[in-house]
């Protein structure tokens, strides 16, 4: 067995209510490593051949939350769920920070994988080897806090009866969904620690629609016994030293980008997009540094970063509301892109996204794509059952997030997601709306936008990414770069922090996968035979896609309309993104990833790999 | 003439726990070597989001762990003050943990003995990982005169006080 893994991963049918455990060979695990690689893996094997027909809110998807030989190693641990994704009919690697990899992988187990559908809500308790589907009616319907606040509850309570002479039990870490993936929204996300989400993907309606409330794990083992402990040891003290020195993040986490990111680098979302620069010092780090953080440090385990604060609204009409920094993705989302520029407004929307499980980048981009409807007058009043949906009122655009999550009136449309909400509400206005969806492969693009070119995106980024709008797994040449895709893939697929891999040397996180597993491992070998059979497999599924939606290779491997508009505004005036570039640019990347001229993963490639199944699904193609 | 070793005391500042975990990390490598967060001597209680801090022994002026033990297996180090488990001979009746007015033992989740902060004999791995990073929760200071029992809370009230700080008047509800 490789060193670093628990060994086993768990299964559960909640149709059956049966479980059992899974193992997977060493080829597999050196091949596809964990988290996203190995999700991959597993749902092209287990759905691949009906990948079409299966449709992601329904028993048939397998859910997966999966941790990597480096998850409680690597400093920031990480989890990462998966399965078919609601959003791009395709799969996303989406990952969450928090403790609950690490108690997974101290109960003994690297990964959760979840099939069926249970009739009744549930939640799963695991407590090293035992595993009890639980009744979790008393929580169906309620939000983060109270879900939380029940659960951590009666699961001590438990432990306390089952082991009186242990003496205090500590809370189990837990995944949960709010109110918006019970119901299905396809911007739901399966949170963690109040404020924590994996939001990519749609992950939440898949674990509402199989009525999984929340997961909770207590693991009283050591983490999986590694190869070399003494240099595991070593790397992480050069790594955490490197981090003491890095104020910015330390300090500020990614809460300056609110400011900076629109005002410097002219690449924030402000008003759905139509700009990306503001100079609003009203949403200077330091007013929230100074007005709203009750806590400057807030880590997930073993994190030197503390990107994280915590942050409560004092006064004024949103008092009492609770959450991370915000960090920069919601602090863009839920403050500029709706035009909302004070702390305590933008906390409160963070509080309100929180509290429901919806993901605060994607509903933020729903919510604004309505906002700008409703300044074109679009949609009215009346089809908004009443809301008077202007730039900067962080009410209306609570209420609006309300009704999304609870599917109320016009919430049911846009908890569709912004591509779908287009599709249908263009139908029903009878023009196009997708000018105004800034999105790609039905998944909003992040907080980053590419016409000043000052950003960290490149412009075919988002255009030839696996996962779409992710901002977190954006495509790049050359492959075996900083800025590839493929570097991302390894970061979540080990599973851990990328936010701990800036500024280390160049292949420290091979240096740490050896040291963890035994096993060497060359920057060359990752891209070209492991990691590049992650991204074929998710090219493949994506493709694939359905049954509600399918995208059009090459045609749709495109920015979104609005990133061809000039900018409006600020130093980079007139910037737009060159339609021409991307084409050659994106020809380059097919070329470099093995693809065809339209974007499908050509036959040489998948045979040298060998993928032959894809490649025969890949055959049967529309060109 | 080498100078004795005086008693010491981790004084502490639970408003500035990050959540990290290091302690936990430093505390189960030293003395499991491995990353084993439930057989660490300090753990990070999270019952409510935002309000970690980690639970440890407060070397209690009167120690009364020592004195419920009805096997006499726990001692008091004269060097650092720390309460010393005899680990081979410890039953695992859990009476010391009903004795602390903060529950803070546990035991050992593989091993039949209780866990109890050692203070690493002097030289706290915690208190070095968690002011390396510069949280500074943690603070090596002598062992005086003082009510350290105040520290060795249960961890609902530590939790309750925290949320009370941070959240306001709702926030002992979370707990």
């Amino acid at each position: 067995m490789i060193k670093g893994y628990a060994g086993k991963f768990l299964e559960v049918n909640l149709s059956t209510g049966k479980t059992k455990e899974v193992r997977f060979d060493d080829e597999t695990l050196r091949d596809y490593m964990g988290g996203r690689g190995l999700a991959a893996k597993i749902l092209w094997d287990r759905l691949g051949r009906k990948w079409e027909e299966v449709e992601p809110l329904s028993p048939e998807n397998v859910l997966l939350f999966l941790t990597g030989p480096l998850t409680g190693y690597y400093p920031g641990a990480r989890i990462c769920v998966s399965g078919k994704s609601p959003q791009s009919n395709g799969v996303v690697g989406s990952t969450v920070g928090g403790e609950f990899g690490v108690e997974l992988r101290c109960a003994g187990y690297d990964g959760i994988i979840v099939t069926g559908q249970s009739e009744k809500p549930v939640y799963l308790f695991i407590k090293d080897a035992d595993v009890e589907i639980r009744d979790a009616s008393k929580v169906w319907g309620k939000d983060a806090k109270q879900t939380m606040t029940l659960l951590t509850r009666e699961c001590r309570e438990l432990l306390r009866k089952r082991y009186p002479l242990f003496g205090e039990w500590r809370e189990p870490a837990m995944l949960y969904i709010g109110p918006a993936g019970e119901n299905l929204v396809r911007t739901a996300v399966v949170a963690a620690k109040w404020a924590h989400a994996a939001g990519y993907g749609g992950y939440g309606a898949v674990m509402g629609s199989k009525r999984l409330k929340a997961i909770a794990a207590k693991g009283t083992g050591p983490l999986p016994e590694v190869a070399n402990m003494k240099k595991v040891e070593r790397l992480i003290q050069e790594l955490c030293d490197g981090v003491y020195e890095n104020e910015l993040w330390r300090r500020w986490g990614t809460g300056s980008g609110g400011y900076e990111t629109g005002a410097k680098t002219s690449s924030e979302p402000v008003r759905n997009w139509q700009d990306e620069w503001h100079d609003e010092k009203s949403f200077g780090v330091d007013k929230f540094e100074n007005r709203v953080w009750v806590k400057q440090c807030w880590s997930d385990f073993g994190c030197p970063t503390n990107c994280l604060k915590l942050s409560v609204v004092r006064t004024g009409k949103f008092k009492g509301a609770i959450t991370d920094n915000p960090d920069y993705e919601l602090q863009a989302y839920l403050g500029p892109n709706l035009g909302i520029f004070t702390p305590e407004g933008n906390v409160y929307m963070a509080s309100v996204i929180d509290d429901l499980g919806l993901c605060g980048i994607q509903t933020g981009n729903v919510l604004g794509f309505a906002a700008e409807l409703y300044q074109r007058k679009i949609l009215t009043e009346d089809d908004l059952d009443g809301l008077k949906l202007k730039w900067g009122d962080a009410e209306a655009f609570g209420a609006l997030a309300k009704k999304i999550a609870y599917r109320e009136g016009i919430g049911d449309l846009l908890s569709e997601g912004t591509y779908r909400a287009a599709l249908k509400l263009g139908k029903m206005k009878k023009m196009d709306l997708l000018p105004y969806a800034v999105q790609s492969k039905g998944i909003s693009i992040g907080a980053h936008g590419i016409r000043s070119g000052k950003d960290y995106p490149d412009i075919i980024s988002y255009a030839c990414s696996v996962q779409g709008g992710d901002h977190t797994s954006t495509a790049g040449l050359p492959l075996d770069g900083g800025g590839s895709e493929l570097m991302e893939i390894f970061n979540d697929s080990g599973v851990y922090c990328n936010f701990n891999g800036f500024g280390v040397r160049r292949n420290f996180r091979f240096e740490f996968y050896r040291a963890v597993t035994g096993l060497p491992l060359t920057r060359k070998e990752w891209c070209s035979r492991r990691a590049i059979k992650t991204l074929q497999l998710q090219r493949a599924m994506l493709l694939l896609g359905g049954p509600d939606l399918k995208w059009i290779p090459k045609a749709d491997d495109v920015n979104p309309p609005r990133f061809y508009e000039p900018l409006p505004s600020g130093p980079y005036k007139g910037k737009t993104t060159d339609k021409a570039a991307v084409k050659e640019k994106t020809k380059d990347y097919y070329r470099a990833v093995g693809w065809d001229a339209n974007g499908i993963p050509a036959t040489k490639t998948l045979k040298r790999l060998g993928l032959d199944d894809v490649d025969a699904a890949m055959r049967k193609l529309p060109t | 003439m080498k100078k004795k070793k005086e008693p010491i005391w981790i004084a502490r500042e639970f408003t500035k726990c990050s959540g990290c975990r290091k302690c936990e990390i430093a505390c189960s490598l030293f003395h499991e070597r491995r990353i084993w967060p439930e057989a660490s001597r300090v753990r990070v209680f999270m019952l409510v989001p935002g309000a970690e801090f980690p639970h440890l022994c407060a070397q209690c002026e009167n120690y009364p762990c020592v004195k419920a033990c009805p096997t006499n297996v726990l001692s008091v180090s004269e060097h650092t003050g720390a309460v010393l488990v005899d680990n081979k001979a410890c039953t695992a009746c859990g009476k010391c943990i009903n004795a602390c007015p903060g529950r803070i033992p546990h035991m050992h989740p593989t091993e039949k003995h209780i866990l109890i902060c050692d203070l690493c004999g002097g030289n706290p791995q915690c208190v070095r990982v968690c002011r390396e990073g510069g949280w500074n929760v943690f603070k090596k200071v002598a062992r005086r005169e003082q009510t350290y029992s105040l520290y060795a809370r249960k961890p609902e009230e530590v939790t309750q006080d925290l949320c009370a700080k941070f959240y306001g008047e709702k926030g002992e509800e979370f707990v």
